[in-house]
């Protein structure tokens, strides 16, 4: 999934750079070179980055036997019983259940300790500012292997529950980074008015606190989430028999991926695809009604 | 503070030895201060002389270092601000950006649990003229139009103290009027006491019964606005309140009522009880509107101060009346406000006139002369013996 949001991430990228280059440079247009060097480049990169998605796009709809790498035929089987090919649909549920779960935990500890970084002063706050910020540091080859020399040495067995354990300590420190940049541009004058008005701290935070950093958290959430579902290295070593959906692509490589894992990564595209969209959509609404009132 | 009902009338603020630290400043110093129940007080002083610190300690928004303040009799040192009859127009406006201006006007009425909050939030905002935007987020609102929902926010709830800091900054004159006018009738209304930061000094003048003038953390002078302007006692109430004309002088007599000072070469008099010091080095004062100016050497006459002669520098006009700039040798400029009772000036630049007003117009303060006033006095002396 992270291939297809790094995509994503670039389509919107290029869009925007092509709305912005002629503004930037308006003296330049003259030179020959300048002129076709850009779109000639972007479209390059952009065949580039999408190439391997419609592949898989396309292979999808392949009538394939036991491998799926010739074209053989059209064919709508696979996305009709995409659960009949064994392990695919599993994998794909573990991998949301893990990563519902994981963004749940993460997004929840990881706003609380969002706030009580931007706002308050404690002991510990430097200590735990760097110490949110090493899992985004250390190798996740090292994170991966150390999580589970620990889950060993606890004699925790591992499974779906050590997998949420591990997801949930990463995304933990991208939500917090995330979330608190959010907290440290609210004004505190608005929770200054809340409680002068008579709202409890709980009033405050809810009415006030709260809807204000939803963007944030959202933000943060989804982050999370694909992060979370995307995730290889640290699950391969916490995940005992369990198999996530990248943990079970990877295994099925050495026999061949199943046409219905392209079903499942198509669908997964297509439905980020369609929440950007229908997100782009409904602000764009949003401001068009704001600007006629 | 009953829930679901209104203030039935003001309550009286008493700060008491109040004061405001933060790490490496002090804000406000020793506060002592009594707003008696159903007053409108101004809190008058230059930016950041600890107005703003000062109410946010009275809302509960920031604890004080040291002291006590006190809300119709109860000490409410330690009570959290939404406990607190209190309600302040922010500076800022601190309007919530997610809620429409009804919602945030209905917020505090909504949290008290009184009833009717949509329709008495309505009734606020045809008070500010802006219930036709009731349904608008803050963003889309210009400023005065902000500073307005900021006031009908915290108005609505008719707390026993209302505090608001400068919440007619950012209103045109003719508005300003008029929400000056609806803010004394509310006041008066219900008698809620009304605590008032404002930098427009007729706006203090007018609509308090007392005002206070602030100077780094500290109140300099308190009372009634006709007394703190007619008799201010310091250089920086004296200036900051309107203009006045300092001079700096030695005491050379002291007679029943008044006492003479002497200030280049001239004997000024000034009434005893208008005076904080009479011995030693003193500056005394006159406002520029007390000041006539004459263009022939006055004869001395009891009960006149004279002074002169001297150029005048500059001449402008203002409407109502004329500022003129008087040089006088070794006394500095004066200004003099002279109403337009003649057309065109009565004096031109270069004129020598004499100033004159009546001894009881004057002023003795508590600062010693100042030493830049002193500085330009020499300086005057030495220019005018080389001259
Ligand atoms: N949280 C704070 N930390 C440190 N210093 C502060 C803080 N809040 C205010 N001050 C300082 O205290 C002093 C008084 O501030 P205050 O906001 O009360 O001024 P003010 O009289 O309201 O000024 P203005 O007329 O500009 O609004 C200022 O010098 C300010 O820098
Ligand atoms: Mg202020």
């Amino acid at each position: 999934m992270s291939g297809q949001n790094q995509a994503g991430l670039v389509l919107g990228q290029e869009i925007g750079a092509e709305e912005q280059a002629p503004a930037r440079r308006p003296g330049r247009v003259g030179i020959g070179v300048g002129k076709w060097l850009l779109p000639v480049y972007c479209t390059l990169a952009l065949i580039f980055l999408l190439i391997p998605i419609v592949y898989t796009i396309v292979f999808s709809f392949n009538d394939s036997v036991r491998t799926n790498i010739s074209w053989r035929g059209f064919t709508l089987d696979n996305w009709l019983g995409v659960c009949n090919e064994p392990g695919v649909c599993e994998a794909f549920g573990n991998s949301i259940l893990i990563g519902v779960s994981a963004t749940v935990i993460a997004t929840v500890l990881g706003t609380m300790i969002a706030i009580a970084l931007v706002r308050y002063r404690f002991k510990f706050r430097a200590a735990t500012n760097l110490l949110l910020f090493l899992p985004m540091a250390t190798p996740e080859v090292v994170m991966g292997a150390g999580l589970a020399a620990q889950f060993l040495t606890a004699g925790v067995p591992k499974g779906i529950g050590t997998i949420i354990v591990a997801h949930a300590m990463f995304c933990l420190s991208f939500v917090v980074v995330t979330v608190k940049a959010r907290v440290a541009s609210l004004d505190p004058a608005l929770e200054d008015a809340g409680r002068d008005l008579y709202g409890s701290p709980s009033q405050v935070f809810w009415r006030i606190t709260f809807p204000l950093l939803v963007p944030g958290i959202l933000a943060a959430a989804l982050l999370s989430f694909s992060l979370s579902f995307d995730d290889f290295i640290i699950t391969y070593f916490n995940s005992g028999a369990v198999n996530t959906f990248p943990t079970f692509i990877y295994t099925a490589a050495t026999r061949g991926i199943p046409a219905e894992a392209n079903v499942i990564a198509s669908a997964v595209f297509l439905l980020a695809i369609a929440v950007v969209l229908i997100g782009q959509l409904s602000a764009n609404a949003r401001r068009k009604r704001a600007a006629i009132r | 503070m009953a829930r679901g009902l209104f203030a039935e009338s003001g309550a009286d603020l008493k700060l008491v030895g109040v004061r405001k630290q933060f790490p490496g400043y002090t804000a406000v110093e020793e506060l002592d201060l009594t707003v008696p129940a159903g007053t409108f007080f101004a809190l008058l002083g230059p930016s950041g002389c600890g107005k703003t610190t000062t109410l946010r300690l009275v809302a509960g928004l920031e604890e004080p270092t040291a002291g006590r303040i006190l809300i119709g009799g109860t000490d409410v040192t330690d009570t959290k601000p939404y406990r607190r009859p209190v309600n302040t127009v922010f500076q800022s406006y601190a309007l919530f950006p997610h809620m429409t201006v009804l919602e945030n006007v209905a917020f505090g009425l909504r949290r008290r649990g009184i009833g009717d909050p949509v329709e008495k939030a309505h009734a606020a905002l045809r008070l500010v003229e802006l219930d036709h935007l009731a349904d608008r987020k803050p963003a889309q609102l210009s400023g005065g139009q902000q500073q307005r929902v900021a006031l009908a926010r915290a108005v609505v709830n008719r707390p026993a103290l209302l505090l608001l800091d400068e919440p007619l900054g950012a209103l045109d004159l003719k508005l300003r009027r008029q929400m000056q006018l609806e803010l004394k009738n509310i006041q008066s209304e219900v008698g809620l006491t009304f605590v008032h930061v404002t930098h427009d000094q007729e706006e203090a003048m007018t609509m308090a019964d007392t005002v206070a003038v602030m100077n780094r953390g500290r109140i300099e002078q308190i009372g009634a606005p006709e007394e703190i302007y007619e008799l201010p006692r310091t250089a920086f109430v004296a200036n900051f309140l309107g203009q006045s004309n300092l001079f700096g002088g030695t005491v050379a007599e002291s007679g029943s009522g008044a006492f003479g000072v002497d200030v280049a070469g001239r004997r000024i008099l000034v009434p005893i009880d208008r005076a904080q010091r009479t011995t030693g080095a003193v500056t005394v004062g006159v406002r520029p509107e007390k000041l006539l100016l004459v263009t022939e050497e006055p004869a001395p006459m009891a009960g006149v101060n004279v002074l002169g002669p001297g150029r005048v520098t500059d001449v402008s006009f203002s409407g109502v009346s004329t500022q003129y700039l008087i040089d006088v040798p070794h006394v500095g400029t004066v200004i003099v406000f002279a109403q337009n009772l003649v057309f065109g000036p009565v004096v031109e630049p270069g004129a020598e006139v004499w100033v004159t007003w009546r001894v009881e117009h004057g002023f003795g303060l508590a600062d010693a002369p100042a030493a830049s006033a002193l500085e330009q006095a020499h300086e005057a002396l030495v220019s005018g013996v080389e001259g």
